[in-house]
C-alpha cells in the first residue's frame, strides 16, 4: 500500500498545500511518494525530499509539465501508475485550483470514482467530506482498487518541511497532447500571505461599496495585522475585489487563525469557505446579520468608522 | 456548431438543508429545487455564443429523474433549443454522469461541451475533467472568459492566484467560474416557448451506460456546530478580547 502525493509547487518550492496534503496520506498509512513534475524544478523535488514523512520523490522534468495542462499532468500521473505494478493505492491531490483540474481526468481514466475535498481519513477506504456547502459531513466508502482523492487543506495540519530524507528518483516527462496549449498567466502580484496560508485573514464584503473603497479600508487593516486579503463573493462579482480573492464553498476555503469579516453579511455559501477559522471577527451594522452567529467576536458598527479605529488601536 | 451543456436539478442554492434524523442523508423532500448556479451560467454562454452566429445548435441534458425535465425546460426558456433527459433514479455519481454525456457526445458530436464547474449540492467538481478524459478531448476549467474561432477555444481560467489563459483546440470542454456571464431571467414568453422545444427521454441502458454508484455513503452528519460568540461594544472591547482572552494579536 502507498500513496502518491502529486505536489503543488512552483518549480523552485513546495507549495503549503502539499504539505498538508502529506499529512492526510500518512494517516492513511504506508508509504508516501510525492511526484514533482514541473519544469526546471530540481530544487522543488530536493524540498519535497525533506518533508517529513515522504518515504520517496519521483521528479518528472520537461516542458510539456512547466504549465500545468490537465492533459500532460494526467498522462504523468497515469504512467506512473501504470509503471508501478500496483503499489499504488491511493492517488492525493490537494484540493486547489490545479488539484481540482487534473485528479478527475486521473479517476476518470482509472475508471474509478473520485473522492473530493476530505477533511478527515477514517481507515484507508473510508473518508469524510463536507457536502452541501458544509451544511453536512458525508462519510464515505470506496471500494476502487484505486482510490483518487483531493484532500481540503484546511482539514490536515501541514507536514515539517523538514526532517526528510526521501530519495529523488527522475522519470520521463510525459509527451504533450498536441490539444492544449498554455498562452499567458495574469498573475495578482501582491506582498502579503496567501489566501490559504494565511495566519490571519481580514476580509471584506459589499458594504464596501467600491475598489477604491475597498482598498482604502482594508489594506491599512491588512498592513497592520500582516493579513492576507480576502472578499464576499458579493464584493468579487461587483468588481471591488479580484476572483481569486473568493472566500467561499466555490471559492478558496480557508481557516486562518484570526478571521475579520467587515461588511459581510455571511451567506450559507461565504460561511461554508471560512468557519473553521479559529477566531471569527464580524463588523457588521447589521444587528441581524447572520455573521455573527458564527462570529467569537461581533461589533456592530459601521465599518468606516470602525476599522480605521480598529486599525489605530491595533 | 452543436454546443451540449449539461445541467443538473440541485436542491435551491438558498436553501438550507437539514440532515435527516437516521443520518442516511438530508431531507430533500418538499424542498425547492433549481437549476445548479454554475449550468445556468453555462447554458448563457452557449446561447450567448448561438446568438453571436458562432454556434448553430444549443442542445441541454440533464442525468436524473423524471423531473429534471423542468430544469430542462428552464434551460431551453434561457435559449436551449432541444432537451435531452437520460433518465434513471440510481443515485448517479460524477463517473456515471460523465459516462452518459460521453455518450451523448459520440451521438451528437458537438464541437464544444459546456458544464458548470461544481454542483452545489455534492461540490465534487469533476465531471467536465472525467468526461474531458473519457472522450480524450482537451478541457478548459474554472473559465471565467471564453472566445471561439473556427477550431480553437481560448479560455482564461480562474486560478490560485490570479487568471490563466489556455489555447484549446475543438471539440473541448469547458466548466464554467461564476464570472463568465451573468444569466439573463426567463421572461413568460419565453417559458411558453420552451414547452413546445423537443425534448427527448433516454434510459442508461440505451446509452450502454452502467450508472450503479462505486462510493457508498455510509452515513451523513451535522457538522459540529460553531456556537455564537459575543458582541462586543466597541473597537477598545474588540482589542481588548483578541489581545487577552482569544491571544490571536
Amino acid at each position: 500500500m502507498t500513496t502518491l502525493v502529486i505536489a503543488e509547487h512552483d518549480n523552485a518550492s513546495i507549495k503549503g498545500a502539499t504539505l498538508n496534503t502529506v499529512t492526510a496520506a500518512s494517516a492513511i498509512g504506508g508509504e508516501v511518494h510525492v511526484l514533482v513534475a514541473g519544469h526546471n524544478a530540481g530544487a522543488a523535488a530536493a524540498a519535497a525530499a525533506h518533508i517529513a514523512g515522504v518515504t520517496k520523490v519521483i521528479h518528472a522534468d520537461g516542458a510539456t509539465l512547466e504549465a500545468g495542462l490537465a492533459e500532460n499532468m494526467a498522462a504523468q500521473v497515469l504512467a506512473l501508475i501504470a509503471n508501478s505494478g500496483g503499489d499504488y493505492t491511493h492517488i492525493l491531490f490537494p484540493a486547489t485550483a490545479a488539484g481540482k483540474n487534473v485528479a478527475p481526468r486521473v479517476a476518470a481514466k482509472l475508471d474509478v470514482g473520485q473522492i473530493s475535498d476530505i477533511t478527515q481519513v477514517d481507515s484507508p477506504d473510508t473518508f469524510e467530506r463536507p457536502i452541501y456547502a458544509g451544511n453536512a459531513v458525508a462519510t464515505v466508502q470506496s471500494s476502487d482498487t484505486v482510490k483518487v482523492i483531493t484532500v481540503r487543506t484546511t482539514g490536515f495540519d501541514a507536514a515539517a518541511a523538514t526532517g526528510g530524507s526521501a530519495a529523488v528518483e527522475t522519470v520521463a516527462a510525459a509527451s504533450d497532447s498536441g490539444k492544449s496549449s498554455f498562452v499567458g498567466r495574469e498573475v495578482t502580484k501582491n506582498d502579503r500571505p496567501e489566501l490559504t496560508a494565511a495566519n490571519v485573514i481580514v476580509s471584506g464584503g459589499r458594504a464596501l461599496g467600491s475598489s477604491e473603497k475597498f482598498n482604502e479600508v482594508m489594506i491599512p487593516l491588512a498592513d497592520k495585522l500582516g493579513a492576507a486579503i480576502g472578499a464576499s463573493r458579493a464584493a468579487v462579482d461587483a468588481g471591488y475585489a479580484a476572483n481569486d480573492l473568493q472566500v467561499g464553498q466555490t471559492g478558496k476555503i480557508v481557516a486562518p487563525q484570526l478571521y475579520v469579516a467587515c461588511g459581510i453579511s455571511g451567506a450559507i455559501q461565504h460561511l461554508a469557505g471560512m468557519k473553521d477559522s479559529k477566531v471569527i471577527v464580524a463588523i457588521n451594522k447589521d444587528p441581524e446579520a447572520p455573521i455573527f452567529s458564527v462570529a467569537d467576536f461581533g461589533l456592530e458598527a459601521d465599518l468606516f468608522v470602525a476599522v480605521p479605529e480598529l486599525v489605530s488601536a491595533l | 456548431m452543436k454546443v451540449l451543456v449539461a445541467v443538473k436539478r440541485v436542491v435551491d442554492y438558498n436553501v438550507k438543508v437539514r440532515v435527516k434524523s437516521d443520518n442516511s442523508g438530508v431531507d430533500i423532500a418538499n424542498v425547492k429545487m433549481s437549476m445548479n448556479p454554475f449550468d445556468e451560467i453555462a447554458v448563457e454562454e452557449a446561447v450567448r455564443l448561438k446568438e453571436k452566429g458562432v454556434v448553430t445548435e444549443v442542445i441541454a441534458v440533464s442525468c436524473g429523474v423524471a423531473q429534471c425535465q423542468e430544469t430542462l425546460r428552464t434551460a431551453m426558456a434561457i435559449g436551449a433549443d432541444r432537451g435531452i433527459l437520460v433518465e434513471t433514479t440510481e443515485e448517479l455519481q460524477p463517473l456515471a454522469v460523465a459516462k452518459l454525456l460521453k455518450a451523448l457526445v459520440d451521438k451528437e458530436q458537438p464541437g464544444l461541451i459546456i458544464l458548470g464547474k461544481q454542483a452545489i449540492d455534492d461540490d465534487c467538481n469533476q465531471t467536465g475533467q472525467m468526461l474531458a478524459a473519457l472522450a480524450d478531448l482537451p478541457q478548459a476549467t474554472f473559465a471565467s472568459k471564453v472566445e471561439l474561432t473556427a477550431d480553437k477555444a481560448s479560455v482564461t481560467r480562474e486560478v490560485d492566484g490570479g487568471l490563466e489563459t489556455l489555447s484549446v483546440s475543438l471539440p473541448a470542454v469547458i466548466t464554467t467560474d461564476l464570472r463568465l456571464n451573468e444569466p439573463r431571467y426567463v421572461t413568460l414568453p419565453n417559458i411558453m416557448k420552451a414547452k413546445k422545444k423537443q425534448l427527448d427521454v433516454f434510459k442508461p441502458e440505451d446509452l450502454g451506460v452502467d450508472v450503479a454508484p462505486r462510493i457508498k455513503t455510509l452515513k451523513v452528519m451535522e457538522p459540529a456546530k460553531r456556537s455564537a460568540g459575543i458582541k462586543v461594544p466597541d473597537v477598545a472591547a474588540l482589542v481588548d478580547k483578541l489581545k487577552n482572552v482569544a491571544k490571536v494579536i
